[in-house]
């Protein structure tokens, strides 16, 4: 098990800077992670970063002492890295132990094996990973709240976009991975949302080396589908879908998980003072800001909103400030991050991005909802099936 | 006859009280748009370091400061002949600055160092450098010159610098993401904008208490856009015109009584903003449509837009008579 503490700079200024009258809190944040086989896939072009979510994390944490050194508080950063086959359960007794405050980067059934052990007493849970939609919904869990945006609201925000382009002819291929179905069920019910549907799909299933047949074997299987506008991707292991782009028999636009792509971060984000997050984290990581790191930010972030604004370090009236109306998180994205008080998870405009650029942001202009328009995205209140918050 | 007279009168009012021109810095391209009032035109277009964003002119105008943020310098400009004197040592990513009365100190905010620089425009030698909290931007020099604020975005506080011993002496907190700070009524109270918490604070000088909120809603625009960012006063301090971003609207603040008296719609994501030498007419920087808008104080018209650089961001007036 590796296990690595930072203790940021909280009180090396203190010379230098005066405290608004609070009293001194000292919060320790556990950051949790179960480590998982990097899934075998095509390229080798994107390796996975041994710190992708921990270095957000750290960012966060940086940021929340640098705060915190006005305000009389002493912020640390617990990793525990849990190896394939190691003691769960036992990492997370550990961490409870330490603090009521995790963050949790893990597959669902840790992630909810997590949520269990700590069931019955004040901790309060971030998952920064899992986007299974239900999770939000009738699997949610009242310790457990998600900076990491669903696959629904990612897939709600493409499917905007696309409604909003009028390209409303579309034709799927999903690979057979887990996460590859469950993003291929969202873009599903997205495209049932806002009234739309599929108008062919198909299966990946070759096992060939795309890297060198993409060209002869990807314009036959997308012949098959027929007339398009938009060809949707789902392949979110990141494994075939790079090969589809310009191998397509019709030339039309590839979007989903490859192409044209509904993330909760992106490098191409540089507005709302974005570049200046996204420098931070580059200077501290050595690497572009990735969804995952974004999500773990967003959680550290959150929790040193609430205990500036509150003053108290329990885990229980962040609990109640983070879901309560006074919260509200710049989070670089034009609009105030707040939590959904149904299901604990974090409202946030979805960047619509090509690599190079941001396209659009959902919520997109036009789509409109009584309170809330970020709430276009993802698991409406009355949809969502939670009743853990009630 | 009457309305006639009356309007050879005005003619004769106005015309020298447009002398002179509004600076405005862009910042996606490295130059600074020079405004002529007589003519309402861009007459010169200057090449500035990289993302030129904050701009001051020394009081007698005979230079000009400007926050040149990825050249990592605040340069010093003839504003006679365009040409860039010297830099002064500025910290990394200067954003926004605020001149001392002294005419001599320039504080600056540090945007990706979360300092504070402090530097003497003689010598061009840093006198100090302050820690403050994460992405300062807003800065803004008491009348007296005794304090100096810097608002960090990010930590979301007012962070009260002492300036004769460059120490802070307070740390109050706004809602998120504060831009722009400004003393008022002779330095007794504090206005601070935040662009995410949509709100300007007030604060009372001698205190550092919060003595006011001032809200912005504008019908049929989402409030998610209305962001307050940077704001100026009327002469004598009665009425504040706010930028408020993407909601692509000025509004005017009674400053009395802290209620919105109007909202003024300008171009695309309006930022900053200078008046001309009398306070009647208004320029405001929109960045996204890439123009100046000039709004006339009082009417609470706009009147004109002026094609400047891409995304121009700060605005500085300089008389030319």
């Amino acid at each position: 098990m590796i296990k690595a503490a930072f203790r940021a700079a909280a009180f090396l200024a203190l010379g230098s800077g005066v405290a608004v009258a609070q009293e001194p809190v000292t919060l320790d944040i556990q950051y949790l992670r179960q480590e998982v086989p990097p899934p075998p896939v095509l390229s080798n072009l994107d390796p996975i970063p041994a710190d992708l979510g921990i270095a957000g994390a750290e960012v966060g944490l940086a940021d929340n002492a640098t705060t915190g050194r006005f305000m009389g508080q002493d912020w640390t950063l617990t990793v525990t890295s849990v190896p394939e086959g190691g003691d769960w359960a036992g990492a997370v007794e550990t961490a409870l132990a330490a603090s009521p405050l995790l963050l949790i980067d893990a597959p669902r059934d840790a992630l909810l094996a997590a949520s269990d052990i700590a069931e019955g007493s004040d901790a309060l849970l971030f998952n920064v990973a899992v986007e299974d939609s239900d999770l939000r919904a009738g699997a949610c869990r009242a310790n457990l709240f998600h900076t990491i945006p669903s696959y629904s609201m990612r897939t709600d925000a493409l499917v905007q976009m696309l409604r909003v382009k009028r390209w409303e002819d579309l034709a799927l291929v999903a690979g057979q991975n887990p996460e590859d179905q469950a993003y291929a069920e969202a873009l599903r019910g997205s495209l049932t949302k806002f009234g739309m549907e599929l108008g062919s799909e198909t299966e990946w299933s070759f096992d060939a080396d795309m890297r060198r047949s993409a060209s002869a074997e990807v314009p036959l299987l997308t012949q098959d589908l027929g007339e398009y506008d938009v060809l949707l991707v789902a392949d979110e292991r990141h494994d075939f879908g790079r090969y589809i782009l310009y191998n397509t028999w019709l030339p039309r636009p590839v979007a989903g998980s490859e192409g044209l792509t509904a993330e909760a971060w992106s490098p191409a984000v540089e507005q709302w003072g974005a570049a200046q997050l996204q420098s931070r984290f580059t200077e501290h990581a050595g690497r572009d800001m990735a969804p995952r790191d974004y999500a773990a930010w967003a959680a550290l972030r959150s929790i040193g909103e609430a205990v500036t604004r509150t003053g108290s370090p329990d885990a229980q009236d962040l609990r109640a400030y983070l879901l309560g109306e006074d919260f509200e998180l710049a989070g670089f994205l034009g609009r105030p991050l707040t939590f959904r008080p149904w299901n604990g998870q974090l409202r946030q405009p979805i960047p619509i991005v090509q690599p190079r650029a941001l396209v659009a942001q959902a919520p997109l202009e036009g789509f409109l909802h009584q309170t809330n328009e970020l709430d276009t995205l993802g698991q409406d209140r009355g949809e969502a099936e939670c009743s853990a918050f009630d | 006859m009457k309305f006639t007279a009356t309007l050879a009168t005005l003619s004769l009012v106005a015309a020298p009280a447009l002398a002179g021109e509004i600076w405005v810095s862009n910042e996606k391209d490295n130059t600074l748009s020079v405004i002529d009032l007589d003519t309402l035109e861009v007459t010169r277009t200057i090449p500035t370091g990289e993302r030129p964003r904050g701009i001051t002119f020394a009081q007698d105008h005979s230079v000009l400061y400007i926050c040149a943020s990825d050249s990592d310098a605040v340069q010093v400009m003839d504003p006679e002949t365009g040409e860039i004197l010297h830099d002064l040592p500025s910290g990394e990513d200067p954003e926004q600055f605020v001149l001392h009365p002294d005419n001599r100190r320039l504080y600056i905010a540090n945007e990706d160092d979360a300092i504070t620089t402090v530097v003497d425009t003689e010598t061009r030698e840093v006198i100090a450098q302050i820690n403050v909290g994460i992405e300062p931007e807003g800065m803004a020099v008491s009348p007296d010159g005794s304090i100096v604020i810097t608002t960090s975005e990010t930590t979301n506080m007012a962070h009260w610098i002492d300036t004769e011993t460059q120490e802070l002496i307070a740390n109050t907190l706004v809602d998120s993401r504060p831009r722009h700070a400004e003393f008022v009524k002779g330095g007794t109270e504090l206005w601070v904008s935040s662009e995410i918490g949509g709100t300007i604070t007030v604060f009372d000088v001698e205190t550092k208490a919060e003595i006011g909120k001032i809200n912005f809603e504008i019908p049929s625009i989402n409030p998610a856009n209305v962001q307050p960012v940077g704001f100026e006063f009327t002469e004598g301090d009665s009425h504040a015109f706010v930028a408020l971003g993407p909601s692509n609207h000025v509004a005017v603040v009674n400053a009395e009584t802290y209620e919105v008296e109007d909202y003024i719609l300008v171009g695309r994501r309006v930022w900053h903003m200078a008046f001309n030498g009398d306070r009647s007419k208004l320029f405001t920087t929109n960045g996204v449509s890439g123009d100046v808008t000039m709004v006339d104080v009082a009417s609470r018209k706009a009147e004109k837009t002026i094609k400047v650089g891409r995304f121009p961001w700060g605005a500085a007036f300089r008389p030319t008579n």
